[in-house]
């Protein structure tokens, strides 16, 4: 707190800007630092690539509905699953639970903010400016066409020669930044801002699982980083790591790739455990089962996470002893997958489990999730997966994973969150009826699909021949879309209704365990009126009832005032988005060769760096409790 | 054993009741309808993890129904509180046993297929070996010890092992043969290596399983496994070739000169075309005997006068994306001529130019 008051006041002078202090007007939502509007406008974000990433696969679909359409060229072709895939990994899914820890993590641990707001700010934008920039190529020259992971030598300059792959390149490079700071952001965050009394085994599963991701992503994306900058390299500069007539082993962006691409798989779906973690307890009215075996459990899959990379190799021909290995270290990671689907089990078992939308989604998870876990085992089996890989069956497999998985979980946690984030309580009838739609449509697009893959379907192809015996499956994949698309659309327009007009919800729908649901909905822009104290698992569950915790535990805490001074608030910043702005406009400096634009917004790049680091933390005080109305402060 | 066969059949009964009602399997270019050792081994290990993923299914899936059902909240008691319990290490311990003894039921097989079917092997006497050069978006098929070499269709002796030599010429491809054996990448700077064998004769369906950009969709091809007689004599026809007109055929004639005039002998190679240089480039479809060949474009179209035809008219609309240039305008006026022409050249080859080894091969060379 004294950090706060030293630097409040008169360094805000000090910049090169004027510091912001508007709580309203886009201004306001372009300087913020407020980890609650960072985590709705990271929801919102993803939320619109989500729904370009649904369009690219409609589209995807129609042209498969039967065989040999011509709706869209080959060309077309490769750029839709291209961008579907690339949008749904790092655009999509993966900002999408950034935006759930974002939002929950200071909540949950009891925080007031990340530990640095503006490099959440920063992080926040640079992601977004990144899918922005992907994008763009539509409208120059054509969207990046070789697939998402961008297997070399197809993304040399000779055999790719439009923009397309720069986009990829750069656009990956720019939003890979922001993973990362945020990604240490949240570590930091909570290692040292957890409430009183909560220790590391008294943390929500969920924040203990996006601690884990951050992890992961730290160790992930410097593979990734080096891989897109050989390739910018070569495009660019003329260097030859991919180029195989100067000698260049493709192979080698395939192991760089994966190395980085099979820890984003679990940097994508452990995230979404946390939150089955968190719904599954609430609507049982239990404890989550085998809490530490639970954690442990998420450490292993993201430990073992990095021994498998190879698995997505096994047809390059890397020789039985290498292929076994992978195997079987792939074949480990379903252990402790087994053992949390065990554990969710566990924990409804004795239950009183409430069917309301958000565990009716969880539930949707476990099935898929299962099934997609089967078709996993399957597939490290080199010798099956020599005939699934690049086919429809593994596309099947990892839409179950994804899909069914990590996006069902975090639309569990969407409704879960969502009298939290609004302060309205949605139609669970309306809900509800969204779901079925959703469900029996996801399942209706993806279940074919194992079929058409064993009978010979490659994917990425733009269309098949009739006879071969796959135009049931695809046509019923194809059906399924618009049955999906309908759950979603409503699921939309559900949200939409619920924000205008829903009911109040009060602080706690759901009689809930963790410390997010002790403050009121929406939270005001302090968190807490009063700093949260952890005397258990599930502390506000233990606040709640507290003959059913363990003990009373905490006591040491009581009676001292751990906001004495107020509630610091840190200062609006026009930095980070400025910064962002200008690797943003930098990237295309790069991709054109325009190096005096590429210069210039270096140097922007400095000086905003020079401005963000003088202007101080900035911002002002809040005294909640000595105020007649709450956030008077704001 | 009898038993474990009635299991498997009961499950597999289970299974497809289920999911595959009324569905055919048997496609031409299906997994689950294997023709030689390597597909088999390879469906081999799918069925047995398909039988242990339904007993995974059943335990999972009931037991949840059970507790959905149990222990799902009452209307007459909606504020009951449940025992708080956090968990239990026997518990816990038991059911960490159950996933590890599934892995290692996969796991075991699992390595034995691996090595069964991965280890690169050394020829042996009665093996063939072909080398397979990917290009975009077409297969090369070279026979170092007979001198043959042929594009998109892969003849092949049943019952003896063939050595693939896979490599490509530009981006990656992958050698896939469903009915055959499961994929390997085909990587440039990369010698991958792939043994297949087909105990029956029959003509396979194959098709490039790396996206390969353009007309990657169309990038497919055809194993035919003959008796050893029927495939020696094919091998003779490439070393009789005679690719020179017939005499006394003057549409084939003018096919032979358009051949040249028109640009295909830049890119085509044509074994036998004349004495002295050779025409073409190794980085295009050599269509030696192309009259005998069942399909053209890269197994898109059976190869008859109508669809060659269209095809040369115009190649994009057949094939998109692909490099065959369109050799005749829309309005030229001897487009139909001349295409009818070049088609009935290439229609010749390997069928009347050396009636020798057409008599050998004993008629009809159609869909088996």
């Amino acid at each position: 707190m004294a950090i706060g008051r030293r630097s409040t006041g008169s360094s805000a002078d000090a910049g090169l800007l004027q510091r912001p202090h508007g709580s309203s007007g886009i201004a306001s939502w372009l300087t913020t630092v407020d980890h609650k509007r960072l985590g709705i406008l990271y929801m919102l974000t993803s939320g619109t690539f989500l729904a370009l990433a649904s369009i690219e696969a409609f589209v995807i679909r129609l042209q498969l509905a039967a065989p040999n359409q011509q709706l869209v060229s080959p060309d077309v072709y490769n750029q839709l699953f291209t961008m579907h895939g690339l949008t749904m990994v790092f655009l999509a899914i993966m900002p999408l639970g950034t935006g759930f820890a974002n939002y929950f993590v200071p909540l949950m641990i009891g925080a007031r903010d990340l530990a640095f707001p503006r490099l959440n700010a920063f992080g926040y934008w640079i992601y977004a400016l990144g899918g922005l920039f992907v994008y763009t190529s539509f409208f120059l020259g054509g969207a990046p066409d070789a697939g998402w992971f961008a297997y070399a030598p197809l993304t040399s300059l000779s055999n790719n020669p439009g923009n397309g792959i720069d986009f990829y390149m750069i656009g990956l490079f720019i939003g890979g930044i922001g993973t990362l700071v945020t990604a240490m952001n949240l570590i930091v965050t909570i290692f040292s801002m957890r409430a009183p009394g909560m220790t590391m085994m008294r943390m929500p599963v969920f924040v203990w699982m996006v601690l884990v991701t951050a992890f992961m992503i730290i160790f992930a994306f410097p593979p990734l980083t080096i891989a897109l900058f050989q390739v910018i390299m070569d495009r660019t500069f003329g260097t030859l790591f991919y180029v195989p007539a100067a000698g260049g082993l493709p192979i080698l962006w395939q192991h760089l790739f994966w190395i980085f691409g099979h820890p984003e798989v679990y940097i994508i779906i452990l995230p979404a455990f946390g939150v089955i973690s968190e719904v599954i307890p609430t609507f049982s009215r239990k404890p989550l089962f085998g809490y530490p075996v639970m954690i442990l459990s998420g450490i292993f899959i993201a430990f073992m996470g990095f021994a498998v990379w190879s698995h997505h190799m096994f047809t390059t021909g890397l020789g039985p002893v290498a292929n076994t290995a992978f195997s079987l270290t792939s074949f480990v990671i379903g252990i402790p997958t087994g053992v949390k689907i065990f554990n969710w089990l566990g924990t409804m078992w004795g239950g009183s489990i409430r069917f309301a939308t958000p565990m009716v989604y969880a539930l949707a998870f476990l099935f898929m999730f299962v099934i997609g876990g089967i078709t996993g085992i399957m597939l490290a089996m080199p010798p099956f997966d020599a005939q699934a890989n690049s086919t429809y069956f593994v596309v099947a497999h990892f839409h179950y994973v994804m899909g069914g998985g990590a996006l069902f979980a975090f639309f569990a946690g969407l409704y879960y969150w969502f009298p939290k984030l609004t302060g309205k309580m949605f139609s669970d009838r309306w809900a509800l009826a969204s779901f079925w739609f959703t469900f029996v449509g996801f399942n209706m697009i993806f279940m074919p699909q194992h079929f058409a893959g064993l009978l010979g379907m490659p994917r990425r192809v733009q269309t098949y021949d009739a006879g071969l015996g796959l135009e049931i499956w695809n046509l019923v994949s194809t059906a399924g879309t618009f049955v999906m698309g309908t759950g979603l659309i409503m699921a939309v327009l559900g949200f939409i209704h619920a924000f205008r007009s829903g009911q109040p919800a009060g602080d706690d729908p759901w009689d809930a365990r963790t410390l997010e649901w002790s403050t009121s909905s929406p939270p005001p822009h302090h968190n807490f009126d009063e700093q949260p104290i952890a005397t258990d698992r599930d502390a506000w569950w233990a606040k709640k009832y507290p003959d059913l915790a363990h003990a009373d535990e905490g006591s040491e805490y009581e009676g001292v005032d751990f906001d004495a001074g107020g509630i610091h608030m840190p200062g609006q910043s026009w930095y980070p988005f400025l910064l962002s702005l200008a690797v943003f406009i930098g990237g295309y400096g790069v991709m054109y060769a325009n190096w005096p634009l590429a210069i210039l917004m270096g140097v922007v790049v400095v000086a905003s760096t020079y401005g963000w680091a003088f202007e101080g933390v900035g911002g002002h005080h809040v005294h909640p409790r000595s105020s007649a109305q709450e956030g008077a402060g704001d | 054993m009898p038993m474990t066969q009635w299991l498997r059949r009961a499950a597999f009964l289970a299974g497809g009741m289920l999911l595959l009602a009324g569905c055919e399997f048997t496609g031409l270019q299906s997994t689950l309808d294997p023709a030689g050792p390597i597909a088999q081994a390879q469906l081999d290990l799918l069925v047995w993890s398909y039988q242990l993923s339904w007993i995974v299914m059943i335990a999972t899936f009931g037991v949840m129904a059970y507790v959905l059902i149990r222990f799902r909240r009452r209307r007459n008691d909606p504020d009951r509180i449940p025992p708080q319990f956090h968990g239990s290490a026997p518990l816990e311990i038991g059911l960490t046993i159950v996933p590890v003894l599934i892995v290692i039921a996969v796991a075991v097989p699992t390595v034995r297929t691996i090595f069964a079917t991965e280890t690169r092997v050394a020829p042996e006497a009665g093996d063939v070996i072909v080398n397979v050069t990917g290009y975009q978006w077409w297969w090369r098929f070279e026979y170092p010890e007979l001198g043959v070499v042929t594009a998109n269709e892969l003849h092949i002796p049943a019952g003896r092992r063939v050595i693939l030599n896979l490599d490509s010429a530009d981006v990656l491809h992958s050698f896939w043969v469903p009915r055959l054996a499961g994929k390997r990448d085909l990587i440039p700077n990369q010698n991958n290596q792939l043994w297949i064998e087909a105990p029956d004769p029959g003509m396979y369906y194959g098709q490039c399983a790396e996206l390969c950009l353009g007309a990657h969709a169309y990038m497919k091809f055809r194993v035919i496994a003959e008796t050893d007689a029927e495939f020696e004599a094919w091998v003779d026809t490439f070393q009789t070739v005679d690719s020179r007109a017939v005499q006394g055929d003057p549409e084939v004639q003018r096919g032979y000169q358009l051949f040249t005039s028109k640009g295909c002998a830049n890119c085509h190679a044509v074994q036998g075309y004349r004495d002295g240089a050779p025409i073409g480039t190794p980085d295009f479809p050599n269509l030696t005997n192309f009259g005998l060949r069942n399909t053209l474009a890269a197994g898109v179209l059976p190869n008859d006068r109508e669809n060659l035809e269209a095809w040369l008219r115009d190649p994009q609309a057949i094939k998109p994306g692909n490099y065959m240039p369109q050799l005749w305008q829309e309005n030229d006026p001897n487009a139909d001529e001349e295409i009818a022409a070049v088609a009935s050249y290439l229609l010749s080859l390997g069928t009347q130019s050396s009636p020798e080894a057409q008599a050998s091969l004993g008629g009809s060379h159609g869909d088996r």
